[in-house]
C-alpha cells in the first residue's frame, strides 16, 4: 500500500469536479445525512453557552494578536520548547518539512511511523514523501485509516471518510486490512461498533511496535512551550505517549501567546467541531518528561505559503482558522459536492479561501483549478455565522475573485460578459425613464420564450446559457410594478 | 542529520517580518466570557450529570466506603489484574479481594501494560461544566501510558477537586507537567457521524466521586 499514494493533483476546476460529485447519489446521500446530524448537534452545543459570542470575539482577537506578533511569538515558543528538552526545526515549504521528518526517522533507524490525524501533514503530502524514502506511515485515526486502506482521498477536515457509509467501510476493512497488518476479524459485520473494534485490534500492534510517531498540533503556547492535540479515539494519546520519538509538524499560525488563551479555544473548538462540550481526549506536553512519554521531541515549524497569506491584509484572517470544520457542514455547496471536488485537503468554504492563498494567489497567477475555488460559493454567509474565530469568509471570497479577474485567469471571459451585463443594468437603473423603457423592453423580448409564466431551459451562448442551462426564470410581468402603481394612484384620485 | 534544525530560521523570520509590513497596534483581547459557573450551581451534581452524558459510569462514595466502591467498580467488569500508579493511597485498593494488584514500580513495559485489564488513578482536577477529569501524572496517577493501555479506567475524584468551568481548570493546572484531559471513554464519530464509545483508549470509564457525608458543594456567591 505504501507505494500507492493518491493525491489531489490533477483535480479538474471546481465546476467540472462538482459535476461528477453531484452525479454520485451514494455520496450525496451519505454526506447529506452526516452533515444534517452534525449541524443539529452543533446548534445544541453552542446554544448551551450564553457567552458564545464573547468567546468568538476573544478567539478572533487572540489569533489576530498572534498574526500581528508572529516573529516574536515564534521565537518565544522556540525558546521554551528548547528549554524543556525539545528540538525546534524551521521549514520554509513542504520539501523542507518532509526532508526534516524523513531525516529524523532515518537517524533512528526506523522504517515506519504511526501518525495522528493531521491536516498539515496532508497538506505537505508527508506520507508519499516518506514512502519515497522507504518509510511506511500508518494513519491511526479511524477515518484516516478508512481513507488510507481504501486508497482514497479525504473529503472532510474532521471526518475524512464522511463520504463512506458503514457497508463501504466494512468492505474496505474485510478486503484490505490483511495486506498491511492484522487482518479484519473473521465474519466482520458492518455494525459501527464491530468496525471500531476491528480498527482497535489492527492498530494496537502498530502502536506497541512503533518507535517514531508524527503528529500535527491544534495549538502551541508561546509562553510555556506547550503543544496540544485534541482527539476522540485515543489514537492520538497512543502516538504522543508510546513511541520513543515524537515529531510534531505545525503551521506557524497555530500559536497562542499565553497559557490562559487555551481556556477560550478549549471551549470554542470541541463545540464547533464534534459538537461536544469537550472532546474525549486532549493531550498537552511541554518538551520531554523523563520517565513519561517520548525521550525525544521534535517540533517542525512550517511556513508553506502562510507568509504569503499573511501579506494580504484582507485574506490574512484565514490564518485564524482552528480547523473545526463547522463551515463545511453548513455550506450548501459543500453539502452537495463533498470535499474531494475542492482538490485539496482543505475543502468547503475555508478551503475555498485557504488553498488559493497558500498556493500564492496574492503573489502570482495560479492554475485554473486553484483559481476556480473562490467561485465555489453562493456567498450565503452561513460559514461566517458559525465560524468560532469569526473569519469573514464571504469577504475573502469576493476579494480573491477580484484577484482572479485581475489576473485574467480562468473566469476572465465569463466575468467580462458579467461586467457587460452589470454595466447595462447600471445604465438602466440610472434614471426612472430608462428603467421604464428597460422594463417594457424586457416584457416584450421575453414573451416568445415564456411558457406558463416561466422561462425554461434555453440554449443560449455564454453566461446566459450557463444560467438557463440549469435554472428557470419567472417571466417578466406584462405590466411592471411601477406602471401599475402610477396607474392605481391616478385612478384613486378619482373622477 | 542532513540539515541543521535552524538552517532556514533567519530567512523565515525575515519573510514573516516583511509580510506584516507596518508594526500593528497591540491587539486588545476582550474577555467578557464567563470564567466560572453562576452562583447556586451544585458542582458535584453538574459534574456527575455531565460525566454520565458521555456514557461513563458515575458512582458517589463516602471516604469510608471508598474501598468497597472501588471493588464494585472493578468487579462489575470482571477485572482480574489492575495496575496501581506510584503514590496511590493504599486504602483505595485494600478491599479488592482476589483481584491482582500490579504496581508500576519498576515501570512495566508497554507489552505488559497491554495485558492488564484495568488501572485505578486519582486526578489533578475535574471540571463540572464539561464533565472532564484532568490527569497531570502526579502522585496516585503515574505516567500517561497507565491510563491509556488498560481497557478500564477507574478514576477517583475528590469533591474539592471539582471546579466549575474550563477557565478555572486552566488557571489551576501546571503546563510543565504532561496533561491528559479525559471526557468520557474513548469514542469515535467517524462512521456516519454516529458516536461509538471505545476505540483505542480505555473503552470503559468509571468515575468515583468522593463526597463527605451531607456536605453540599454549591459554588458560593463571589464578590
Amino acid at each position: 500500500m505504501t507505494d500507492h499514494h493518491p493525491t489531489f493533483a490533477g483535480t479538474p476546476p471546481f465546476p467540472k469536479a462538482a459535476e461528477s460529485a453531484l452525479a454520485d447519489g451514494q455520496l450525496r446521500d451519505n454526506l447529506g445525512r452526516a452533515t444534517a446530524t452534525i449541524r443539529a448537534k452543533r446548534e445544541r452545543a453552542v446554544a448551551e453557552r450564553d457567552d458564545w459570542e464573547a468567546l468568538r470575539l476573544a478567539g478572533a482577537a487572540i489569533k489576530d494578536d498572534v498574526l500581528a506578533r508572529l516573529p516574536e511569538l515564534l521565537e518565544e515558543l522556540e525558546r521554551n520548547v528548547t528549554k524543556a528538552g525539545g528540538v525546534v526545526h524551521w521549514a520554509r515549504d513542504a520539501a523542507d518539512a518532509n526532508a526534516i521528518v524523513a531525516a529524523i526517522v532515518r537517524d533512528h533507524g526506523a522504517t515506519e511511523v504511526v501518525k495522528v490525524k493531521s491536516m498539515v501533514t496532508q497538506e505537505i503530502e508527508l506520507n508519499a514523501a516518506l514512502a519515497r524514502e522507504g518509510i511506511s506511515a500508518w494513519e491511526t485515526d479511524l477515518a484516516e485509516l478508512i481513507v488510507q486502506l481504501g486508497r482514497d482521498l479525504p473529503s472532510h477536515i474532521l471526518v475524512p471518510a464522511i463520504h463512506r457509509n458503514r457497508h463501504e467501510i466494512g468492505e474496505i476493512f474485510r478486503s484490505r486490512m490483511a495486506a498491511v497488518g492484522r487482518p479484519a476479524p473473521r465474519g466482520l459485520s458492518d455494525e459501527p461498533a464491530a468496525l471500531a473494534e476491528a480498527a482497535r485490534l489492527h492498530l494496537r500492534a502498530k502502536f506497541l511496535r512503533a518507535r517514531v510517531a508524527v503528529s500535527g498540533a491544534n495549538f502551541a503556547v508561546a509562553e510555556t512551550g506547550t503543544v496540544m492535540v485534541v482527539e476522540s479515539e485515543g489514537n492520538g494519546r497512543m502516538c504522543v505517549t508510546l513511541p520513543e520519538v515524537l515529531i510534531t509538524v505545525m503551521g506557524i499560525e497555530k500559536l497562542v501567546p499565553t497559557w490562559r488563551d487555551l481556556e477560550v479555544f478549549l471551549q470554542l473548538l470541541p463545540r464547533s467541531s464534534t459538537a461536544e462540550r469537550m472532546n474525549p481526549y486532549t493531550s498537552m506536553w511541554t518538551g520531554v518528561t523523563p520517565g513519561d512519554g517520548p525521550r525525544e521531541f521534535h517540533l517542525v515549524l512550517l511556513d508553506n505559503g502562510r507568509t504569503d497569506t499573511l501579506a494580504d491584509s484582507v485574506g490574512r484572517q484565514a490564518l485564524r482558522c482552528i480547523k473545526c470544520s463547522a463551515c463545511l457542514n453548513v455550506c450548501p455547496v459543500y453539502v452537495r459536492t463533498g470535499g474531494r471536488a475542492y482538490g485539496s485537503p482543505y475543502p468547503g468554504p475555508i478551503g475555498a479561501i485557504l488553498t488559493p492563498q497558500l498556493r500564492g494567489i496574492s503573489q502570482h497567477p495560479v492554475d485554473a483549478q486553484t483559481a476556480s475555488l473562490p467561485f465555489a460559493s453562493s456567498l450565503c454567509g452561513a460559514c461566517y455565522d458559525v465560524c468560532p474565530v469569526r473569519i469573514d469568509i464571504p469577504e475573502i471570497l469576493v476579494h480573491l475573485r477580484t484577484q482572479v479577474v485581475r489576473q485574467g485567469g480562468w473566469r476572465a471571459r465569463v466575468v467580462s460578459q458579467e461586467s457587460a451585463m452589470m454595466g447595462a443594468m447600471a445604465t438602466a437603473f440610472a434614471g426612472p425613464r430608462r428603467l421604464g423603457i428597460a422594463e417594457r423592453a424586457a416584457a416584450v423580448v421575453s414573451r416568445p420564450f415564456s411558457r406558463n409564466g416561466g422561462i425554461g431551459r434555453l440554449s443560449l451562448p455564454g453566461l446566459l446559457g450557463a444560467w438557463f442551462g440549469s435554472r428557470d426564470l419567472r417571466a417578466p410581468a406584462a405590466v411592471s410594478f411601477r406602471r401599475w402603481w402610477s396607474r392605481r394612484a391616478r385612478e384613486s384620485r378619482g373622477p | 542529520m542532513s540539515s541543521r534544525p535552524t538552517e532556514f530560521r533567519g530567512a523565515m523570520l525575515e519573510r514573516i517580518r516583511s509580510a506584516i509590513d507596518t508594526p500593528s497596534e497591540p491587539v486588545d483581547v476582550p474577555r467578557s466570557y464567563r470564567t466560572s459557573l453562576p452562583a447556586g450551581v451544585d458542582l458535584i451534581e453538574r459534574f456527575a450529570e455531565r460525566v454520565d452524558d458521555y456514557r461513563a459510569v458515575v458512582r458517589r462514595s463516602s471516604e469510608r466506603e471508598l474501598p468497597a466502591t472501588v471493588r464494585r467498580a472493578l468487579e462489575g467488569h470482571h477485572v482480574r489484574r489492575v495496575v496501581t500508579p506510584p503514590g496511590l493511597p493504599a486504602g483505595w485498593v485494600k478491599a479488592v479481594g482476589s483481584i491482582e494488584l500490579v504496581a508500576d514500580d519498576p515501570p512495566l513495559t508497554h507489552a505488559q501494560l497491554d495485558r492488564i485489564d484495568a488501572v485505578i488513578s486519582g486526578c489533578a482536577i475535574a471540571i463540572a461544566e464539561t464533565g472532564t477529569i484532568v490527569l497531570d501524572a502526579g502522585a496516585g496517577q503515574g505516567r500517561r501510558a497507565l491510563s491509556l493501555l488498560p481497557d478500564l479506567l477507574v478514576c477517583v475524584v475528590r469533591a474539592n477537586q471539582v471546579v466549575g468551568d474550563v477557565p478555572e481548570a486552566v488557571a489551576r493546572l501546571d503546563p510543565r507537567r504532561p496533561l491528559t484531559w479525559i471526557s468520557g471513554p474513548s469514542a469515535t464519530s467517524d462512521i456516519e457521524l454516529n458516536r461509538i464509545e471505545g476505540v483505542h483508549g480505555p473503552r470503559i470509564l468509571e468515575v468515583i466521586i468522593v463526597v463527605n457525608g451531607a456536605r453540599t458543594y454549591v459554588r458560593k456567591e463571589s464578590g
